[in-house]
Parts: structure tokens; sequence; C-alpha cells
């Protein structure tokens, strides 16, 4: 038998098929999400009540984040555009990055690590508890009852959040570069008015929906597919949260060049 | 009328670990039944299975004419309705009081009003003897109490199947027979089919029609109680008996040197852990006086009636001893009309290994007395090593 002596090659391709398996059952309940999204009754009480400790748990955050981080981008680009003599054209690349880039990320990493490891551990100690099951057997489905107001409770905040983070970093940019970097604040808000546009907004708030559903999905999934009592909770908790990054940056990569290709620059 | 569940040839293994394999087993309609098995033998796993918690590979769980194992999402949560599920731990919600607990499936499934759901909530914690701690949540209460409380949410859509996993688990005995006489009641009043799974042998020699026991990987057997009860299989006999000799380990199985050197030991006088013949049909619980009769056990009585010339011949005495006066002689009336079928003594099952006196051998084809009807067949007198030292008396 080769249970005792495995060949590597096989450890590898177990490996790899493992890692497909559970994205494709990730993909299979992020299908299920959706469809149970429009089932009537629809719970709102389960949605208020996770929509509320959401924000509670990201507003902090979200903002203490988005400061420094527009701060950063504002002095780096700062410092770069002085280099080159286009000192007046900062104050639109630094929003443009702020809004576009950093603001959903900024978000969703919140969302995802204060919101999305709570409802994680939540579902994955009902698990090990046999609440699922015992929700399942009474003829209730988890997904309709638990899930679909938990990742509809992470999209609305990484929604809402969004703009908000997006003005307190704009905020924070302008005033790293009108009073840190000696910058003029016309020079600001005329390149702003003429590099930005309005769609920089909707894609920053449709990254923001997609990376809430991704958010609340995956810890959802790792939630409900815990491995061997209260240990594996505390590992789908870590899970979920490296699983989330690493999908945030490759959807957002993804989202960006389809964005870029779609939409014509202002002016272009 | 409960529902039937037909089982056929169910396998189920995780990862390359099979569980048990080829599991098949009827639970009649209406009837309470019994699984019996070690640790760790896959019973938690087969009530699972039969609520379509888990897939197994191999099979099918017949309920209504649905299989189980292979119906579309939209039917599993129709017939899961049927279910009554009672979980080792009640697994109640943690978040919910006991009272939101039980009601949680009637707001759920029903449009009845509050008052009605507040009626219905109250009757059940009234029978499984809980009231007065409808607002407790759920960790404030003893392992005992959330079993109750989890027995009460299970029973209040009036399920037409009720599975409870280890009911005695963490219940001190009298709470154990109170459980026991509860499921009895209940099936008296609602007829519904019963599967109790368990190693609590108290429960398992009182409460069920039907009895089963999973050891390596297989149903050892699953039939009328009296079969297993009497059955002289050294993995039952062990188990009932609750011994350490046998084939059954403190893993799964044990080896023969090890068995040789219990077996020694056991010579050497060492104590075996049991503590005397557990076998042997005891009387079953009846429904508390005033209830009305189980028709579960009529049902019963006429299948097992027709099948009694193919069980081992111990289990016969076994029915035989438990009929009343009455069905005695009905049965002997049918056994005649249907003359040419072997009579039970005459059938060449295997030699009875106790010892049958020639007075037993002849009950089993004449009316009984009535002052021996209840009593069960003679037990084996056992080998008694420490009484028969002599040194220490």
């Amino acid at each position: 038998m080769s249970t005792t002596t495995r060949s590597p090659i096989e450890a590898a391709s177990n490996a790899v098929t493992g890692a497909l398996r559970e994205f494709g059952n990730l993909f299979a309940m992020g299908l299920d999400v959706v469809v149970a999204m429009f089932k009537r009754p629809f719970q709102i009480r389960e949605f208020l009540q996770q929509f509320w400790f959401i924000a509670s748990v990201s507003i902090m955050p979200a903002a203490l984040v988005s400061i420094p981080f527009g701060a950063v981008i504002t002095l780096q680009l700062g410092s770069l555009t002085a280099q080159i003599g286009a000192d007046s054209f900062n104050g639109a690349a630094s929003v443009l990055a702020v809004v576009q880039q950093a603001s959903p990320i900024v978000t969703t990493l919140v969302v995802a690590g204060a919101g999305g490891s709570a409802i994680c551990a939540d579902l994955g100690s009902r698990t090990i508890r046999e609440e699922i099951d015992a929700m399942m057997v009474l003829g209730v489905s988890p997904i309709q009852r638990l899930v679909v107001p938990r990742v509809l409770a992470a999209m609305a905040v990484a929604i809402l959040l969004n703009g908000m983070v997006s003005v307190v970093g704009v905020c924070g940019g302008y005033f790293f570069n009108v009073v840190v970097q000696d910058g003029t604040p016309g020079a600001f808000l005329a390149s702003f008015s003429a590099l930005a546009q309005l769609p920089d907004l909707w894609v920053s708030e449709i990254k923001a929906l997609i990376f809430g559903f991704l958010a609340g999905l995956v810890a959802a999934y790792r939630g409900l597919n815990p491995k061997g009592g209260p240990k594996g909770v505390g590992d789908v908790v870590n899970q979920s949260v490296v699983i989330t990054f690493l999908l945030l940056f490759f959807v957002n990569l993804v989202v960006s060049v389809i964005y870029l290709q779609l939409i014509p620059a202002k002016g272009a | 009328m409960g529902v039937e569940v037909v089982v056929e040839g169910l396998s189920k293994s995780f990862g390359r670990q099979a569980i048990w394999r080829d599991v098949t087993l009827t639970l009649p309609s209406g009837e309470v039944s019994v699984l019996l098995g070690p640790s760790g033998t896959g019973k938690s796993v087969f009530l699972k299975c039969l609520i379509g918690l888990l897939k197994p590979e191999k099979g099918r769980v017949v309920i209504n004419g649905v299989d189980l194992c292979s119906c579309p999402e939209k039917d599993m949560y129709e017939i899961r309705k049927l279910f009554g599920v009672l979980f080792q731990d009640g697994a109640l919600f943690g978040s919910m009081s006991i009272y939101d607990n039980v009601a949680f499936p009637l707001r759920e499934h029903t449009r009845k009003s509050e008052k009605e759901i507040h009626n219905i909530v109250m009757s059940k914690m009234d029978m499984v003897g809980m009231l007065g701690a409808e607002q407790k949540l759920p960790g404030e209460i003893s392992g005992g109490m959330r079993k109750r409380a989890g027995l009460a949410r299970a029973l209040v859509l009036d399920p037409q199947i009720i599975l409870c996993d280890e009911p005695d688990s963490g219940l001190d005995p009298v709470r154990t027979a109170y459980l026991s006489q509860l499921l009895i009641d209940l099936n008296a009043q609602i007829d519904a089919t019963i599967l109790i799974v368990t190693h609590n042998i108290n429960v398992a020699r009182t409460v069920p029609d039907n009895l089963g026991m999973l050891f390596r990987k297989e149903l050892v057997m699953f039939g009328p109680r009296e079969v297993l009860l009497t059955s002289e299989e050294p993995v039952v006999e062990q188990f009932l008996n609750g011994r350490r000799i046998g084939p059954i380990g403190m893993s799964e199985e044990k080896d023969s040197a090890q068995m040789a050197q219990e077996q020694a030991h056991l010579e050497a006088g060492h104590h075996d852990g049991s503590s005397e013949d557990m076998r042997g049909v005891v009387p079953q619980l009846e429904p508390t006086p005033g209830l009305p009769p189980r028709d579960a056990a009529r049902r019963r009585r006429q299948r097992v009636m027709q099948i009694l010339h193919t069980l081992p011949e111990p289990a016969q005495h076994g029915i035989l001893a438990s009929l009343s006066r009455e069905d005695f002689d009905r049965y002997q009336d049918w056994r005649r009309r249907t003359a040419g079928m072997a009579m039970p003594t005459a059938l060449p099952e295997r030699p009875p290994s106790r010892p049958v006196s020639p007075q037993q051998a002849h009950q089993a084809t004449r009316p009984i007395p009535p002052q021996q009807v209840q009593q069960a067949p003679a037990t084996r007198p056992r080998l008694r090593p420490w009484r028969r030292d002599g040194g220490d008396q």
C-alpha cells in the first residue's frame, strides 16, 4: 500500500486537486449564495444585526488606516512629481490612486480582518457544536438563513465604508500636500478636476461591492467547513483572512485592467 | 403513522478509511429500533447519513419513495421536515433562549400565531420536564437539560421519524429511564418511527422493538430485539455483558495474542469487568397507564410471528415467552392452519450452545402456563472463578 510511502509527485498532485476542489466548492457556494439572495423570506433582522456589527468594528480602523495611506501616496507622488517638475498634477494623481486603488483595498482588508474573521469564527463554532446540522435537519437552509444576510451585510458595509475611506484618504492627501509639502490648494483641486472623472468613483464602488462579497463569502465558506474541533475553528479564521487577501489583490488586478481597457482616461 | 426507512447497501468512508460497508436494514414504520455499537464504529455517522447530512459512497436511503442519497437539495429539505433529530449535545442555537430554540421550527415552517406557538412550546417543555427554564440560554443549563430541550425542539413539529443520538450520554440512570419511558409514550401517542443510537445496555434491553449492532465496519445483525438479546455471537455477548473477554478491544479490535492473554488472566481469577449475564429477553417498556396501547407493538407481533420460523431458536423461545396467553393460542391456531410449515423446534438451526432442558424445549410448542409468561429463558451459568477459588471464602 502506498499509505506509508507516498511519492512526492503523488503528494503534489493530491495537494493540487485538494486546492482545486476547495476552490470549486467555494465557487459553488458563491452561486448558491447569489441564488438564495433572491429567495424569500429575507432575514432582515439578521442582516441588520450583522450590518451593524461589521460597521461598528470596521469604521474606526478603516478611518485610521486611510489617513496615513492617503498621506503616504501623496508624499511619495509629491516628491516624484516635484523631481520631474509636475507638482501641479500631484493632487490628481494622489486622488485617483486613493479612490481607485487604496480605498477599496483598505476597506476590504478591514472588513475581512475585523468583520470576516468574526463571521468565520461564529459560523465555525456553530458548525462544531452541530448547530448548522441541526438547522439543516429542521429543514432550514443555513445558506439562506445565516450566510446570505452576512454576505449582504459585508457588501453593504464595504460600499458605504469605501465612500468614507475615499473622503478621509483624499482629505489626508490634501492636508499633507498643502500643509507639509507646501503645495497650493488651487493646483491640487484644479488638477483633480482636470484628470478625475465620475467612472473612477463608480469603479471604486464596484470594486468595494465585489470585495465585500468575497470577504463575506470566504469567511462563511471557511466557517462552515472547519476541520477537527475547536482548533480547526482557529485555523479556518486564519485561513479565511489570508484567502480573502490573496483573492482580493488578484481580483483587484483583473478589475483594474478591465477598467483601464474599457474606460478611456479623461482628455485622452 | 410513522414512515418506513429503508437502507440498502450503504457504505461510507472518510478518505481511505472505511467507516462501515454495505449496511442494509429496514426501520419498520412506527416501531422503535436501537442501534448498538462500541464507541467509534460510526453510529453517529450512520445517523447523519440517514438524514442526508453526509453523503455515503454507495447505497440508498429510501423514505417515502425518495432516495435521500441522490435527490436534489429541494426534496431533501422537504423530507427533512419529517424528521425530529436529537443530537448528542442537544445542538441548541447558542444565541437563542431555550424558548426561542424550541419555537424555532414553528416560526420557520408554520404560520401559527405567537399565542399558538406559546401553547405548543409550553406543552413540549412540560413533556420533557423543562418548565421554568424557558428564558435561559443553552450555555446556562446543564448537559442533561440541554439534551431534554433538544428533544423538545425535535418534537415540536410532530415528526414522523425520530432519531436520537445517544439520548443517555450525560444523563443519570434515573433520567435515562424517564427518557426511555418518554420515547415509548411518544411512540404510543404519535406512532413515529424511532431510531435510537446508543451503547446503553439497559436502553437496548428494555426500549426497542428491533435491535441492531455495528462492529468491525459492518452491521453485525439487525432484527427483532429477541434475536440480538439471545444471540450467541461473541461480539454481541461481550458487548451486552460489558466484558473485556471477547473480540472487542480498547481500540477497535484486538489480536489473538491479546485475547489469549486475557483468557489466561480470566482463568487465573482476574475479574473480566462484567457483573452478571445481561443477555436474555426482558419485558419491554409499556406506555404509561392511561395512554393508548402502542399500535406498533401489535404490528410488530404480526410481522415477527410470520418470520418466527426463520429466527434462531433462542430468539423463538424469547418471543414465544413474551406473548400473552391469548396471542400464543392464536399463534398456535395459525401454525396448525398453515400446516406443512416446519414447527419451530424441528428446524435444523445451529445447535443451541446454552443447555436447553427438555422441558424448555418442549415449552416452545405448547401453551405456556401464565405464571411463566414473562419469564426469560434461563441464562447460561457463567464461570465465576473468584467464587470457585474457595481460599478467601
